[in-house]
């Protein structure tokens, strides 16, 4: 994307094998991030995105593996002593103190005089577009202020590596959509290397270079934010980029999931993955004519409104999200407990090996 | 890891003087009065039997003015000292996991169990001429604290320390220890973290630690009387004022009562005030 | 437990209470002078707390020779029982340490006439092997030797300061002490070097102080008066009890513990 980091060590990085063990939880994951790189842990909650950022900052323990920065070992560091810059998820800015004292807290821990910390910390101020509001209390400053305060503070430490646990969650839609730009533009600016936490694919992918789904502490996918979108490799992932996916076995260009037989249009054999999108599926009341293929007997089993469409949750041999107009729910009678017939067109499917 | 995010701390949200949610109900309203008139209404007798007509003379006296003085000084260092010991107790209570942590906080509230009169016997044991520490501290620096104003000090610290120690660490408890986290990730040291975030953090707790630590030592009588001794001037506070005064003149024991609350009740309201308005 | 059920009981608990003074209230009024009470009657007695021991061996015997009567002490401050009597406490004899705290009762019309009982002598007490050397009331003035006095507002402390007057020494006391058993204390403790307390306390202490006599004590002796209440509740008890006390056991019991007991 931006600016794609070369992954020869001497060019620095990140590369780290992050494993913590604890009573019915288990992280497992290896990461690479390259300077100037930014990486998002995607996953669900309670997968162990955010233990394996405090694991990073040094806040959590390993129970095992290493971390590596810029060719030094990290994980035998305190957190105190890490080249690590964290924005925390509620930003955790010190209620007692104005934002430029915020921002000064770390050059000050780092040994530089009061005044020096202070005009390093006005200047990332003035960066980050605050330069108005270097006086004020946190509790006095708006939440997107607060998350621009709280970026500042984790790059006046002058980080190599820079840690985002869901930056952008505590906002409201609106101001979401103004800050994610505002960061998008300071990630880009930043040398280091980037790893960003969150459950919001479209955060990820408009902060990241790369994405690394964890699920369940084990990391199930990485890849560009087209790449995973286009093949998902685990339900969590497909229902993030809003597709149909199933496992099925393929002969050529057929491919079996729970008896239901698809017509697709790539040749494959073996274990694959099916995908396609919900506007992609068409619904009847009676058996349409014609192919077999690529049809099945459905239940309906909830309808939502979604957008402009409304959303048709299908159970049967495959569960399934088919999204049809309101003219179509109304025509067809659709509602709950119904049993019905489901479609979808061949060039509509996409197949991939497992 | 947290499985759902936490409570979100809310930027921009001022705080609200109280709930709109009409009148409080009867069943805590009539505790709360009967509460009320409990504590206050002894300070009514007080007032009541005060002699308001010798009140000037008698508050001439000397030994008023100087047994007032000395309350205040050794209340006010032995808060001091309280501050130096207890609040790092606190912190290793509440931040800290080691074996023995329970007994320790178990024996920390010991002087609120105690007797004062018996703590006063206890210090005596340990601190005294011929106690544990007090022999040595004698024969090695020549220090004797029993019949000193120092003595005093010790005495009411003993006795409040614990209410300080209590309300410390209970402020520590519910300070969000991961204000202290962003702090070492900010490159501070475990040092810098307490003080340049917890402790401005958990001020409010310290301050009303201090307070009732101060009020409790102001008040102190059974330990400062059986470890200090009673002499004008040295170790007599207002509370062993009172007692002696109660033997002979009750007149005068209401009299000094009167002025020790007077003072602490001016002095506390005063330091209300200006936190109030610092926050 | 809920609010409701701790009413339920509070109310129990009051309801219990006015039965209780019902049921005083008849049998008092019930009881005629003449007729022997029937049940336990119980006697109050407020004494200072150096008749503790004394006091305390004379009740078991006084209940034992009268097997319908039970005796409650309240030990404390002369002073402090004597202001307690006037606020209305409900006491049938009041032993005090000194004939002004006695005052304080008959002055307010409370008390019959009252007697002298016994006769308290102070003492130098020193700490077990006297390691200050004291052997004479002028010892007391030396500024290496520490005292520990009661204070003026308490007998003790007031017949400590008609000795030393009489004496003609001058003593810079460490502290003066609410009182005398707290005096002895420190002299326990070693905290002093030398305290002047009654004879009974170096006695009561068992060896662990020393008791110095000393000439000017007899210009400070301490006369304890007895008087029964005249709002007495248990009446004739009470008289019978001063009685005990005056008796050749009480004088006994109160000679082998230090006092001096006045003839009959």
């Amino acid at each position: 994307m931006r600016r794609p980091g070369p992954d020869s060590p001497q060019h620095g990085g990140l590369r780290a094998r992050l494993a913590v063990e604890r009573p019915g939880f288990r992280l497992d994951v290896a990461l690479e991030v390259a300077a100037g790189e930014v990486v998002a842990l995607l996953g669900p909650n309670g997968a162990g995105k955010t233990t394996a950022l405090r694991a990073l900052a040094g806040l959590t323990p390993l129970t095992g593996g290493s971390i590596e920065l810029d060719g030094r070992a990290l994980h035998t560091l305190p957190a105190e002593r890490r080249p690590v810059g964290v924005v925390f998820q509620d930003y955790l800015l010190f209620p007692h103190l104005s934002a430029l004292d915020n921002v000064a807290f770390g050059p000050r821990c780092q040994g530089a005089s009061r005044a020096e910390a202070r005009r390093a910390a006005a200047e990332l101020l003035e960066r980050v577009g605050l330069a108005g509001h270097a006086s004020a209390r946190p509790r006095r400053l708006s939440g997107g202020q607060a998350q621009r305060v709280a970026l500042a503070r984790a790059l006046a430490v002058r980080p190599r590596l820079l840690l985002l646990d869901e930056p952008l969650a505590a906002l409201d839609a609106h101001t979401r959509l103004e800050i994610r730009s505002g960061l998008r533009r300071h990630l880009a600016d930043f040398d280091g290397a980037t790893v960003l936490v969150t459950h919001d694919p479209l955060d990820a992918m408009v902060l990241a270079d790369r994405l690394i789904v964890i699920e369940d502490g084990a990391v199930v996918q990485q890849g560009t934010a087209a790449e995973v979108a286009r093949r998902p490799r685990t339900r969590y992932v497909a229902r993030l980029v809003g597709l149909n996916l199933y496992r099925g076995a393929a002969d050529g260009p057929e491919v079996t999931v729970e008896g239901v037989v698809f017509s697709v249009t790539e040749r494959l054999h073996g274990p694959v993955f099916v995908a396609f999108s919900p506007a992609a599926v068409a619904l009847y009341r009676s058996r349409p004519d014609g192919s077999p293929r690529n049809l099945w007997r459905a239940r309906i089993d909830g309808i939502e409104r979604y957008g402009d469409n409304i959303r048709v949750h299908l159970d049967g041999p495959i569960t399934a999200s088919a999204d049809v107009t309101p003219a179509a729910v109304a025509d067809l009678g659709l509602s709950a407990g119904q049993e019905i017939w489901a479609a979808v067109k061949a060039t509509e499917t996409h197949a991939y090996p497992a | 890891m947290r499985a759902h995010p936490g409570p979100r701390l809310r930027y921009g949200a001022r705080r609200t003087g109280r709930a709109v949610t009409g009148r409080p109900p009867w069943m805590l309203l009539v505790p709360a009065l009967a509460g009320t008139a409990f504590l206050v209404l002894p300070l009514a007798g007080l007032l009541v039997r005060a002699p308001w007509s010798t009140l000037p003379e008698r508050l001439a006296q000397p030994q008023v003015l100087q047994a007032l003085r000395l309350s205040l000084v050794t209340a006010t260092v032995a808060t001091g000292v309280c501050l130096l010991l207890g609040v790092p107790l606190a912190w290793l209570l509440a931040r800290t996991s080691f074996p023995g942590r329970r007994l320790l906080r178990a024996l920390i509230t010991v002087p609120l169990v105690l007797p004062p009169v018996v703590g006063g016997v206890a210090l005596l044991l340990v601190l005294g001429r011929r106690g544990l520490l007090g022999s040595w501290l004698e024969s090695a620096f020549g220090v004797t604290l029993p019949f000193t104003t120092a003595g005093v000090v010790v005495a009411e610290a003993f006795v409040a320390m614990p209410f300080l120690v209590i309300s410390v660490e209970g402020a520590l408890r519910a300070a969000d220890p991961r204000f202290e986290e962003a702090a070492a990730t900010l490159g501070a040291s475990r040092w810098t973290v307490f003080r340049r975030v917890t402790l401005p953090l958990i001020a409010p707790g310290v301050a009303a630690g201090a307070v009732l630590c101060w009020a409790r030592a102001l008040g102190e009588f059974g330990a400062t009387i059986t470890f200090a001794g009673n002499f004008p001037g040295t170790t007599q506070t207002m509370p062993l004022a009172v007692y002696l005064a109660l033997e002979t003149d009750p007149e005068a024991a209401v009299v000094l009562s009167l002025v020790l609350l007077a003072v602490s009740v001016l002095i506390l309201a005063g330091l209300r005030e200006r936190w109030v308005s610092r926050v | 437990m809920t609010l409701k059920s701790l009413s339920r009981r509070a109310a129990c608990v009051a309801s219990a209470a006015a039965a209780l003074v019902l049921t005083a209230a008849c049998g008092s009024a019930g009881a005629g002078p003449a007729e022997p009470q029937a049940g336990a009657r119980t006697l109050t007695v407020f004494a200072a707390a150096s008749l503790t021991g004394t006091f305390t061996e004379l009740g078991r015997a006084f209940e034992a020779a009268h097997p319908d009567i039970t005796v409650r002490f309240n030990f404390g401050s002369s002073a402090t029982l004597a202001q307690q009597i006037v606020q209305g406490a409900p006491a049938d004899v009041f032993a005090a340490a000194s004939p002004a705290t006695m005052k304080t009762v008959t002055d307010a019309s409370l008390a019959g006439p009252p007697v002298t009982f016994a006769r308290n002598r102070l003492q130098i007490a020193v700490p077990a092997g006297n390691p200050a050397g004291i052997d004479a009331l002028e010892d007391l003035a030396d500024a290496e030797v520490k005292v520990a006095l009661c204070a003026a507002q308490v007998p003790c402390g007031a017949a400590a300061a008609r000795a030393l007057e009489a004496a003609g020494v001058e003593v810079t006391p460490v502290t003066l002490e609410q009182d005398v058993k707290a005096t002895l204390t420190k002299v326990v403790l070693g905290e002093v070097d030398a305290a002047l307390v009654y004879v009974t306390d170096v006695r009561a202490s068992g060896g662990e102080v020393e008791g110095i006599d000393f000439p000017e004590a007899a210009r400070a002796v301490n006369d304890y008066p007895i008087a029964v209440l005249s709002t007495a509740p248990a009446g004739q008890a009470a008289q019978r009890f001063v009685d005990a006390v005056r008796s050749a056991q009480g004088r006994d019991v109160l000679a082998r513990a230090g006092f001096e007991v006045p003839g009959p």
